[in-house]
């Protein structure tokens, strides 16, 4: 069943669907919107749930933990200041081995106050053990969300879904929505994992010298989890028709040079590589859907005979530019090729990447005899 | 004729510590953990967060306690609790209590929130803290729970702390929660009577367990329970209960032996003036005044 | 659960920390500098002993009590509340 509806919606009609046991959200803008849904099918009985107003964003990751480590299937959302308040359970969160699954609408961190889209948020929490996606449609959205359960059930890993603040999480679209029996074939109950069991009595998070070994052992589902990920987007386009890949790259086969960006940039970006297409200039887009784990072997190859790349980041880790430049120049360097890379940081705080501004950044890579300083674009002159 | 006299058990037996924990000799935690598990038996599941009691349940493989356990952040013990028991209930466990437990750094000072909150919501858990009136498990700094004058490491002899101890319990009675009940180790069938009608109650239970600290409080270890009985023999912690907020009923009269009994066999009172006594005993005074009106 | 400590290899390690052993392993007896000797003719069985011990070092056996040395840290608890002085302290030698 289509349905016209904004991002935030796809993601509660998305957790409608997944049948999470347990909730516990706190409202943010801009994602307050799914607060109020999940709140509202859980008090009309749709979704048969408990949902926990919780007292603030660590404490909605606190519950999650606990009820995820109890057994249930579980899930919460939040935003910029909520995501950056939970970085501590984050880490707990993924130490325990839990599939919780997170949506994270991209808002820019205070301080200044911004509450429009930057990507910093979850992009400064990397390194937390947590899987990231960023879509860059309300429909990607709704089957990232699903994928994204079945994903950290499979890995015993958390999953966050990023959806850019009110570029996406507001914009209505048209979703597909599949019948509940559909998305149960895809996505059944959570397989019985270890858990707190009054027959079996265990403790949970000791205190122990042998922490490296169960980093390792993370390390180890991390090194799984890209094959996952493109087995379960294989088996989502099998059995619901659609899948997304873990990068989407878009002409980028003998392009003069190649965009990469993540989120609803790369939609503006494919629209503007048309134009140079009509003038005989090959502009290719690469756009980064599954972030962690880096998909190192398909970005390689999308971007393996290019001559130039342009990274365009909605994110910035001041004192190291561009984070997605960051991580794809260390692919490269660990490939021992060198392949210019120019980076480019724009739209933070939500000031809209426009057209012309990557028109701009195509004119400025194919004229550059090689990669300078960061170019910061969209700044008061 | 055998006039050999009769194993009395005064308490009930089934044991859900093992021994071999890393308590401090003496340690009165450990023995609050004791009791509390034995009022709520083997379908418990624990929350402890960072605390003498984390170290005390042990480190991987091991654990002292024969319930299952959660060990997560420190400001999450009651929040942590709340996700738990909406989990079981979810998987239609509902006769399982779900049982927070924090000292009184993780419940007067980080964990407060966390805990006004799911007081607010009246979670059904049940919280748990005992209380040795600091940070002991970093080493004896203050807590809110402190009381005023006492000497911890970051409230040294030059710089004594200078406010009174919390009254949490004030607190959580403004949050009309079904049952709130001081206890002590001190009187352990006292202790298990009030954990067993907080088992059978809806909501959030909160009890506050006196457990003297010797290594914190500065006294031979095996006075642990002469301490704790006379801090309610000198009026210093009252035992009594709070139903729904309003309801008060004391546990005991009060014995009104002479403060000073208690204070002298603790070193961290060592700096304790005449004035700081006549001000604790005038404090005790007036909490006793207020409890036995609100006892009617 | 089961009593004691082990060391584990890579493979037999859970997925992360998850204690499924007892502490019962740890002989915290060593810790002690003086240990509590029970006088069985004085004792009326009044169970106080067994109630504070915050080791649970003190245990029954039919109808008298025992001290378990493997356990008892020598607090001294259960000499001091003992309403009949059947319970003394001594050096502990070793």
């Amino acid at each position: 069943m289509k349905k016209v509806i904004s991002g935030n919606q796809a993601v509660s009609y998305a957790v409608l669907s997944a049948k999470p046991q347990v909730i516990a959200a706190y409202p943010i803008t801009p994602q307050s919107a799914i607060v109020e849904m999940l709140a509202t099918f859980c008090a009309t009985g749709d979704l048969h749930a408990k949902f926990i107003n919780v007292e603030s964003e660590h404490s909605a990751m606190a519950a999650c933990i606990a009820a995820s480590v109890t057994g249930a299937r579980t899930f919460t959302a939040t935003s910029s200041q909520g995501l950056a308040l939970m970085h501590e359970l984050l880490h707990y969160a993924s130490g325990l081995r839990l599939p919780i699954v997170m949506a994270n609408v991209n808002r820019a961190l205070a301080s200044p106050f911004n509450l429009k889209a930057d990507l910093s948020d979850s992009l400064s929490q990397r390194d937390t053990g947590w899987l990231q996606f960023y879509c860059e449609s309300g429909q990607e959205v709704f089957d990232t969300i699903i994928q994204a359960f079945r994903i950290s059930e499979e890995l015993l890993l958390p999953v966050m879904v990023n959806l850019e603040g009110f570029i996406l999480s507001h914009t209505y679209e048209a979703v597909e929505i599949p019948e509940q029996k559909e998305i149960e074939r895809f996505l059944p109950s959570p397989p019985p994992r270890e858990c707190l069991d009054v027959e079996h009595p265990s403790m949970f998070g000791s205190t122990t010298d042998l922490y490296i070994n169960f980093r390792y052992k993370m390390h180890q589902a991390m090194e799984k989890a890209e094959t996952v990920c493109q087995d379960v987007d294989d088996q989502f386009q099998r059995t619901l028709g659609r899948g997304y890949g873990l990068v989407q790259s878009y002409e980028c086969d003998d392009a003069d040079i190649i965009l990469l960006a993540a989120g609803t940039i790369a939609s503006s970006c494919r629209v503007v590589a048309d134009r140079f297409a009509k003038k005989g200039v090959k502009v290719g887009v690469l756009r980064i859907r599954l972030f962690r784990p880096l998909p190192k072997g398909p970005i390689c190859h999308a971007l393996k005979n290019t001559p130039k790349i342009a990274v365009i980041d909605r994110d910035f880790s001041p004192g190291c530019g561009g984070i997605l430049a960051q991580e794809v120049k260390a692919i490269f360097h660990n490939e021992n090729r060198k392949v210019p890379i120019y980076e480019f940081i724009a739209g933070l705080g939500g000031r809209d990447v426009t057209d012309e501004d990557i028109e701009r950044i195509i004119e400025q890579t194919l004229e550059a005899k090689e990669p300078g300083e960061i170019t910061w674009t969209g700044l008061l002159k | 004729m055998d006039r050999t006299p009769q194993i009395k058990f005064p308490i009930p037996q089934e044991e859900l510590v093992f021994s071999g924990h890393t308590a401090c000799p003496g340690c009165g935690a450990v023995l609050a953990m004791r009791y509390a598990l034995k009022a709520l038996g083997p379908k418990t599941i624990m929350v402890i967060p960072p605390s003498c009691a984390g170290v005390i349940a042990g480190g991987f493989p091991v654990s002292a306690l024969n319930v299952p356990v959660l060990r997560i952040a420190f400001e999450t013990t009651a929040i942590s609790a709340s996700g738990i028991r909406a989990a079981l209930d979810m998987m239609g466990k509902k006769d399982i209590h779900v049982l927070a437990w924090a000292g009184d750094g993780g419940t007067f000072d980080i964990g407060l929130q966390a805990l006004s909150a799911a007081a607010e919501r009246n979670d059904n858990i049940i919280y748990i803290c005992y209380d040795n009136e600091a940070y002991m498990n970093t080493g004896i700094q203050r807590s809110s729970s402190t009381p005023e004058g006492t000497w911890t490491t970051t409230t040294p002899a030059s710089s004594l702390k200078d406010t009174p101890k919390k009254d949490i319990i004030r607190i959580m009675a403004a949050h009309k929660i079904p049952y709130i009940a001081t206890a002590s180790v001190g009187y352990p069938p006292d202790l298990i009577k009030k954990v067993e009608k907080a088992k059978g109650i809806y909501g959030t239970r909160f009890i506050l367990i006196y457990s003297p600290c010797p290594t914190g409080w500065r006294h031979s270890p095996e006075l642990t329970i002469q301490i704790a009985k006379l801090a309610t023999e000198t009026g210093v912690f009252p035992l009594y209960e709070i139903e729904d907020g309003e309801k008060y009923s004391l546990s005991r009269r009060h014995s009104k032996k002479p403060i000073k009994e208690y204070l002298s066999l603790q070193g961290r009172f060592r700096n304790f003036t005449e004035k700081d006594l006549k001000k604790m005993e005038e404090k005790v005074r007036k909490e006793w005044d207020y409890l036995t009106r609100m006892a009617g | 659960m089961k009593k004691g400590y082990g060391t584990k290899s890579l493979e037999e390690l859970p997925l992360t920390a998850i204690s499924f052993m007892t502490t019962e392993g740890n002989e915290t007896g060593e810790w002690r500098s003086q240990r509590p000797v029970l006088d069985s003719e004085k004792c009326n069985r009044c169970g106080l002993c067994w109630m504070y011990c915050p080791d649970q070092a003190i245990r029954t056996r039919e109808n008298s009590y025992w001290i378990s040395y493997e356990y008892c840290k020598g607090c001294g608890i259960c000499a001091t509340e003992c309403p009949k002085g059947a319970i003394l302290l001594v050096v502990e030698e070793r």
